[in-house]
């Protein structure tokens, strides 16, 4: 299978993922191992940003950066002022450039704010962060931000944390049939199936967090990700067979006619 | 616009007259409206329907909420209070020994419940513009600003005005109980004080929200009324808050009523069952809102509502100024004397016990979940 390439830098794995709303750090550690994901997000509000080393806001600690490349996140940011300081100071914390920008002022839906997205996105580009935008998905938005020089885009297939799976499908097709970064489908996909749908309709990776965190046991949930994962790449490497309308036997009728 | 005017047209009758085929109306809806709401609280929803409701507030939680809790703490600035209501323990005609801490003190009890682990704090305080002015309020919020990544306030209503200095101080929620939904109820319990205006605290979280507040608490104080109908005039006011509010973080508290100093006794009372069907309600409903249980209850129960719907507990608290550290203590002879506490708590376990059996539980106590720089 194909290598995932985002701003330069090389994934086997095609799997993001986040580390909210799990029962405890080590249960995170041993999920994230069993999804074999080489990219994790963490929402930088939870971590210390002090330099003071708070126990009490260890989650980073959790997270080995000799294994994961560190994707540290906005979450909680509600304009794009708000998220470019928080990542300012996220770099320091973390020294990690990646950056998974989240903007969302509405915390009922956590929907994304596509104005101060952009806006925060042509900054921190600037400010040399590799940005990783989560949006909506607006085909205009990703082209844009595509433009402004981030290294994916990230359109969501419903909100978050509502295992609803892809309701965006039209538009994230026309994202993905436009797209000239990386498309990693972020956002709603609550099954292994719904990962394997977004994988199959050509997406470059997809980024899970709340349907193993809070799976009964989450690391077989993060390893049936995993193959839901790879099993849809594959699928869209070698081509899905197109839709008919109408059956088309499997032992063509025609057949004996070069046979011997 | 305010809530007041919807406060009129509410299905109120409905947490009466519901019939158990409404509540299974209700129960079979993906998003519930505040008539399927008070078809949850009805009395033909408990205890016939409570184990379903139960589940399903669990799923919910766990899909939106995951397994962690929000821990936080209470610190009383001050006991002082110029209100008459007639079950509060720092009604200004109660004869206790009232403190208002100084802002050394203050910072004391907070160092207190810092080294504790608490990242988020909510400063509490009576109603006296005088002795607990905007200016010290302010001074406050800027002291604690760079160790407490969340600091959130619970005292007497303000003008948008006085509220934007604080705000700009580094505070991030307010927290305004209505008390009673019911306007009666409500001019009974509170006789004398600026608080007797019921219109002026029903609509101080739009003030709070003008002002750039971005966390929102409001709650009922459950036994005053009948809770049936406080708890549809409740979720009507969150309902409310979410379509005007949009970009505030609502939560929901569930006080009930707690014995105080003076003779009060609790007009409508409210039972352990119905606290839990009121937390599955409203987690069915609101499915995205945060619901806050503090001290108030006992251990077992607290727990035991933890996975129906609670994502906020505060823990090892204590409802006294100075009641962490002794600070402000009154010098009466050779004696000290502590400040009076506005109720009496049940869950008497440290912040530390409650992490250790959050854990056990299957849940992370978060400490930190905010971040200073969300406020600058």
């Amino acid at each position: 299978m194909s290598c995932l390439r985002i701003a330069g830098r090389e994934f086997r794995s095609r799997l993001i993922m986040g580390t909210g709303k799990f029962a405890s750090g080590e249960a995170m550690v041993a999920a994230l191992a069993a999804s074999g994901c080489e990219m994790v997000t963490v929402a930088l509000r939870r971590a210390d940003l002090s330099g003071k080393q708070d126990r009490f806001a260890n989650i980073l600690s959790y997270v080995d950066p000799s294994k994961y490349v560190l994707l540290p996140n906005t979450s909680g940011a509600r304009t794009a002022e708000e998220a470019c300081r928080l990542a300012r100071l996220g770099r320091e914390a973390t020294q990690s450039s990646w950056l998974k920008l989240e903007i969302h002022p509405d915390p009922r839906y956590l929907l994304p704010d596509p104005v101060e997205t952009l806006k925060a996105a042509e900054t921190l580009v600037k400010d040399q962060f590799t940005v990783l935008p989560y949006i909506n998905a607006d085909p205009v938005l990703a082209k844009r931000l595509a433009d402004a020089g981030c290294a994916t885009v990230m359109p969501l297939g419903s909100p978050i944390g509502s295992a609803r799976g892809i309701e965006t499908r039209a538009s994230i097709e026309i994202i993905i049939e436009q797209a000239t970064i990386p498309v990693v489908v972020d956002a709603g996909l609550g099954a292994p199936s719904h990962a394997a749908e977004a994988m199959e309709m050509g997406a470059d990776a997809v980024l899970v967090n709340t349907a193993v965190a809070v799976a009964a046991d989450p690391v077989r949930m993060a390893s049936a990700f995993k193959a839901a994962v790879d099993a849809g790449r594959a699928a869209y490497e070698i081509g899905v067979a197109p839709r008919r309308q109408e059956a088309q036997a499997t032992s063509p009728l025609t057949g004996f006619w070069n046979e011997k | 616009m305010s809530y007041s005017l919807e406060l009129r047209s509410l299905p109120v009758g409905l947490a009466q007259s519901a019939t158990p085929a409404d509540v299974e109306a209700a129960l079979g809806r993906k998003r519930r409206s505040l008539e399927d709401f008070a078809a949850l609280v009805s009395l033909s929803a408990a205890p016939a329907y409570l184990e379903e409701m139960a589940r399903q507030a669990h799923e919910l939680t766990l899909k939106h909420f995951g397994r962690v809790i929000r821990l936080f703490a209470p610190l009383y600035l001050s006991n002082e209070c110029v209100n008459v209501c007639r079950y509060c323990g720092f009604s200004h005609n109660n004869l206790i020994t009232r403190v208002t801490l100084s802002l050394k003190e203050v910072l004391a009890e907070a160092h207190y419940l810092h080294e504790e682990g608490f990242r988020h704090i909510l400063l509490v305080a009576g109603e006296q513009p005088k002795l607990i002015s905007t200016d010290y309020l302010q001074e406050c919020v800027e002291r604690l600003h760079g160790d407490w990544p969340s600091i959130s306030l619970e005292i007497g209503p303000l003008e948008t005005s006085e509220y934007g200095p604080i705000v700009c101080a580094g505070a991030e929620g307010l927290v305004i109980y209505q008390e009673s939904y019911d306007r009666a109820v409500y001019a009974s319990m509170h006789p004398r004080g600026p608080k007797k205006n019921f219109d002026w605290r029903l609509e101080t979280t739009e003030r709070a929200y003008a002002a750039g507040f971005k966390r929102l608490g409001i709650g009922a104080l459950l036994g005053l009324a009948p809770w049936r109908k406080e708890a549809v005039a409740l979720a009507g006011h969150l309902e409310y808050l979410l379509r005007h509010c949009w970009k505030a973080q609502i939560t929901v508290s569930i006080p009930r009523l707690c014995p105080a100093k003076g003779e009060f006794q609790v007009p409508e009372p409210v039972g352990e069952r119905d606290l839990l069907q009121l937390v599955c309600a409203l987690r069915l409903t609101f499915p995205e809102v945060g619901i806050v249980l503090s001290t108030r209850e006992r251990a077992k129960l607290r727990d035991g509502l933890v996975p129906l719907g609670i994502t906020m507990m505060s823990a090892g608290s204590h409802t006294e100024p100075g009641g962490y550290t002794g600070q402000g203590k009154i010098v009466i002879g050779s004696e000290g004397k502590d400040a009076t506490e506005q109720f009496e708590i049940a869950d008497g376990r440290s912040s530390a016990e409650v992490a250790t059996v959050l854990a056990g539980m299957g849940y992370e106590p978060v400490w930190k979940d905010w971040d200073t720089t969300l406020n600058e």
